[in-house]
């Protein structure tokens, strides 16, 4: 009989399939997830908004114009019930993307749950929890490093007894790729963080259980384009983590070692220019996790293909997940052992990515591991995202449809009035915070404040896990803003390095003259152009923000950038105490209609109304034209990748504004 | 042309009468570099002088200092809401570390004070720094001089270790000093004589319990064998539960109410004027002078009243006098 070691005896079962999803409120949402599901979802992936996942609820002032918006809003477990209803969660698997709350969501979970009739050590699925990567890119942080670690260590301590097939952290490499990481410091970082984490968790549970706490330990992986090199990543991590569970925690159990990852491909390289092109960069982003069986990953989900655009409605998602049945169902991808077994290619890609990453953890650790040198992190992070962006400026890193090929035809896809992506009701930011003061007249408010009181001592004390006080404060019907403000009471707050002041200076041809332009209208001006860099609402992506400062500062401005999370009122009052000429606005979370208008208004009040106004982020055309109607100059989508050009209109618009004359031709 | 063209007497006047919103026009003013600009930053000094005002303007000037990363602008978020909370009006003329390369700057980085942005009573500004470490931004000095006119505290920090408290010593009526627990930088500095004993020292993460008590005992010993008793040792955390900040303003209270304000001050628009004097004119000039420290010894003879710009033009003149005939920049 013929050797048939090249084929499985039968064909393996394919991962999990989620859509990324949730917006506005539990009920649209959850309307949203039995029908995702019908059409054969195997998982349930929730996405909240920024003021679930930061920690306020609708009625903070931080919450304006982002209520709904990036995903749904939860504030209380009548929500979270709604959001579930009909789910039934003793076989589904939910993916919670949460970290500054996760303990507070994961808890609403388990008392959902219970008011369901299934208990808590039923449930399966992941909260992501990874609050180092928000540091370094995401943003959606609350409390400062030490009290965090400790309630990422406590909900991993709490749920390997209680929740047994909970995966109660996904360490996230994804995040890092999306700042610009390259894949050695992609594997570098998110394996150093892992190192953080299980460090601080060894402190807070038994020595025998550390092989259940490194078995439920998974990752949150990325996969760009360049799909070869990055399956090659794949493979590393899996080595890497391997090691590191024999070596540093003395794992003896291999199953508990496997490397283990859900993920979401690449959207930092999905365009706005010709989107449709996204649908072919997306299928080859899921052959990377998928191709290889050693490494296959466990759950995926696609992004859209206008994520660049805005966010995607229900049909847009169902294309994505069409995109995996397909992979899955019709394909013979299933039916082998790993294809790259013995490939030199493949060995070869793995070892030097193993090098580098190598290098780059001790790099790590000599600074006192990835806590310690979150500072260094993000500044070369920012770097690496800095020369990317400049090989796409030259043309060396081809984006097809952007620097190459820009030549289309209209599309028909982005033919309708909404410009092909999903409208919130504006509506829901509203409803959500009649509906969060309802909830708090209506509940035993004595209940309450006995909980969070707690929960407060709780915090206070080191040695006491915050789970079991937080999972009370959920039943006693305390709200997530209630939550968090105890815990930032009792933790402080904090705000993450940008990354920025150590960014290389970029020299090039361009800016040289670029650079003399802003020394001539500093000049006229009699003080150095000023350009104040400011990021209104909760959004935390800051990655575009933080190049358009670092390349003003290499054009010769003084660069006010104080990072993430600024209400209208802090932008204002900076711009007008720091005498900016100029102010720069970044949004990516579709908060723009609410909140350049609000910053705008802040201006006045603070008597910088004359003080020029520009705007970049994920923008919809017909949102454009009503922002500069609101007095915006000038609108920058993702498809202006040309940052001096930028630089060189945002110097011309100060000059028009301050009499300026143009240069001598 | 935007506000920065205001009138120098003007806006003396406004700070004069205890206007706060003059605050960002001034900087404006004073930042900017154009021969008329400086014309009427020399109006606003005149307009603000002792002589004007009738006496020294009443604010405290605060320098704060120390090694980057030692969590001063934390310190300073806290600091701020003492002064609030004993209803002081407060600005914070941040002196930013990041280099200047390309001529540009990133501001804010570090100097992350947090502050109610609807205040009206809290004025932060950041500027870079000069070309060193530690060094002044230019403006900073007329900046601190005007806005002590108006507000009740003038803080100016700065970054560095070893010379920084040098040169804010020329400005601030107290200096305090900033550093962490396990940092012997300051201990060595100060036992070799390279620094100077600071009005205050802080040391933070008091969080941190024994490392911090013991540094705090460390300093302590160091100064007793400097004789330097009245140095004021302060151990205070900026994470909450914020501790020892309330001891630390009745610390820079307590210097402020020993000090001679007046003969500080005097020294400090001296001062003033010999460095705005140096930048215009470098090496060159002061060689006109007679040196540095003739210069010094010169204006030492020169009328107590005068502000700071008067002086420059004062030197000026001296050093065009003393030229050989048709040399002349100066």
């Amino acid at each position: 009989m013929a050797d048939l070691t090249h084929r499985l005896p039968e064909p393996d079962r394919p991962w999990m399939m989620r859509t990324y999803a949730g917006h506005s409120d539990a009920r649209r949402s959850n309307e949203l997830y039995r029908r995702n599901l019908a059409k054969g979802q195997t998982g349930l992936s929730v996405a909240f908004d920024l003021p679930t996942q930061t920690g306020y609820d609708a009625d903070h002032e931080l919450a304006r114009g982002e209520v709904g918006k990036v995903g749904v809003s939860i504030a209380h477990r009548g929500d979270m019930k709604t959001l579930l209803d009909q789910i039934p969660l003793d076989r589904m698997n939910t993916s919670m993307t949460i970290n500054a709350t996760a303990a507070w969501l994961l808890a609403l979970y388990i008392v959902a749950a219970q008011e369901q009739g299934v208990a808590e050590d039923k449930l399966q699925g992941t909260t992501q929890n990874d609050i180092l990567k928000e540091y370094l890119s995401r943003g959606t942080y609350a409390f400062p490093p030490g009290p965090s670690m400790r309630l990422i260590a406590d909900t991993i301590a709490y749920t390997v007894e209680h929740v047994p097939k909970w995966n109660p952290i996904n360490i996230c490499s994804y995040h890092l790729q999306e700042a610009g990481a390259t894949p050695v410091q992609e594997i570098a970082y998110a394996m150093s963080n892992a190192i953080a984490v299980l460090d601080a968790v060894r402190e807070r549970v038994p020595a025998d259980l550390m092989g259940d706490v490194f078995g439920r330990i998974s990752f949150f992986v990325n996969a760009g384009v360049r799909f070869v090199e990055e399956h090659a990543k794949l493979r590393a991590m899996s080595v890497l983590w391997d090691e590191l569970g024999r070596d540093r925690y003395s794992v003896q159990d291999e199953r508990h070692r496997r490397f283990r990852y859900g993920v979401q491909v690449n959207s930092l390289g999905l365009t706005e220019a010709q989107p449709e092109n996204n649908v072919y960069r997306i299928a080859l982003e899921a052959l990377a996790v998928t191709l290889g069986r050693g490494v296959r990953a466990r759950a995926i989900q696609l992004p859209a293909w206008n994520e660049a655009l805005g966010l995607p409605r229900p049909w847009d998602q169902q294309w994505s997940l069409r995109l995996q049945q397909v992979l899955a169902y019709e394909t013979d991808l299933l039916e082998y052992p790993d294809i790259f077994e013995g490939s030199k290619v493949m060995d070869g890609l793995v070892a030097e990515i193993l090098e580098g990453a190598r290098e780059e953890m001790a790099r790590v650790a000599e600074q006192g591991g990835a806590v310690e040198a979150v500072d260094y992190m993000k500044a070369a992070l920012v770097d690496s995202h800095r020369e990317r962006l400049l090989r796409i400026e030259s043309g060396d890193l081809v984006m097809v449809g952007v620097n190459r090929y820009p030549e289309t035809e209209p599309s028909p896809l982005t033919a309708d009035t909404e410009g092909g992506i999903l409208v919130v009701d504006p509506e829901v930011e509203a409803e959500r915070r009649a509906d969060v003061e309802q909830w708090r007249r209506e509940r035993d408010q004595l209940a309450v404040d006995t909980a969070l009181e707690e929960l407060v001592r709780v915090a206070a004390s080191e040695s006491e896990n915050i789970m079991p006080a937080t999972i009370a404060a959920a039943r006693a019907g305390a709200t997530t803003g209630e939550w968090a403000q105890a815990l930032r009471d009792a933790f402080g707050e904090y705000r993450a390095p940008t990354g920025v002041g150590e960014a290389a200076l970029t020299s090039s041809e361009d800016l040289v003259e670029l650079r003399n332009e802003v020394e001539r209208v500093s000049e006229a001006l009699g003080r150095r152009l000023k350009f104040l860099v400011g990021k209104p609402g909760l959004d935390g992506h800051s990655n575009g923000a933080e190049q358009i400062a670092v390349r003003a500062r290499d054009a010769g401005m003084d660069v006010v950038y104080e990072g993430i999370r600024l209400t209208p009122s802090q932008i204002a009052t900076s711009a007008a105490q720091e005498g900016v000429h100029v102010v720069g606005l970044s949004i990516l979370s579709g908060s723009h209609r609410e909140l350049i208008p609000a910053v705008i208004e802040a201006l006045q009040a603070a008597g910088a109304g004359d003080v020029p106004v520009v705007v970049g982020g994920i923008i919809p055309d017909a949102d454009a034209a009503l922002l500069r109607e609101a007095g915006v100059a000038a609108v920058y989508t993702p498809k202006d990748y040309d940052l001096n050009r930028m630089m060189r209109d945002i110097v011309a618009l100060v000059a028009e504004r301050n009499g300026v004359t143009a240069p001598a031709a | 042309m935007s506000g920065d063209s205001e009138a120098g007497a003007d806006l003396g006047a406004r700070l004069r009468d205890g206007d706060l919103t003059a605050a960002p026009a001034v900087l404006n003013l004073v930042e900017s570099r154009s021969p008329e600009a400086r014309t009427q930053t020399e109006a606003l000094l005149a307009a603000l002088s002792p002589a004007t005002l009738g006496a020294e303007a009443s604010a405290h000037i605060v320098g704060v200092t120390g090694p980057p990363g030692v969590g001063k602008s934390s310190l300073l978020s806290r600091l701020v809401a003492e002064w609030r909370a004993r209803e002081r009006s407060v600005a914070v003329l941040a002196v930013d570390p990041s280099s200047r390369r390309s001529g540009g700057s990133l501001l804010g980085d570090r100097a992350r004070i947090e502050a109610d942005p609807r205040d009206g009573a809290i004025f932060i500004r950041s500027t870079a720094a000069g070309d060193r470490l530690g060094g002044l931004a230019p403006a900073t000095r007329a900046a601190a001089g005007a806005l002590a006119a108006a507000f009740d505290v003038v803080v100016i920090e700065t970054v560095g270790v070893g010379q920084s408290e040098t040169e804010v010593a020329d400005v601030a009526d107290t200096v305090a000093v900033v550093v962490q627990p396990g940092s012997g930088d300051v201990l060595q500095f100060l036992k070799a004589g390279i620094m100077e004993v600071p009005d205050v020292l802080v040391v933070t993460k008091a969080d941190l319990g024994r490392v911090a008590m013991r540094a705090l005992a460390d300093l302590r010993s160091a100064l007793r064998s400097l004789g330097a008793r009245d140095t004021a040792v302060v151990a205070v955390s900026s994470v909450a539960p914020a501790s020892g900040i309330g001891k630390l303003v009745d610390a820079l209270d307590a210097h402020r109410g020993r000090l001679d304000i007046a003969t500080r001050r005097l020294r400090s628009r001296r001062l003033h004027a010999l460095a705005d004097f140096a930048t215009e004119h470098g090496q060159r000039g002061l060689r006109a002078l007679g040196g540095r420290r003739e210069a010094e010894r010169w204006l030492g003879s020169q009328d107590p009243a005068l502000d700071a710009g008067t002086l420059e033009r004062a030197l000026e003149h001296r050093a065009r006098s003393a030229e050989p005939p048709g040399s002349g920049t100066i």
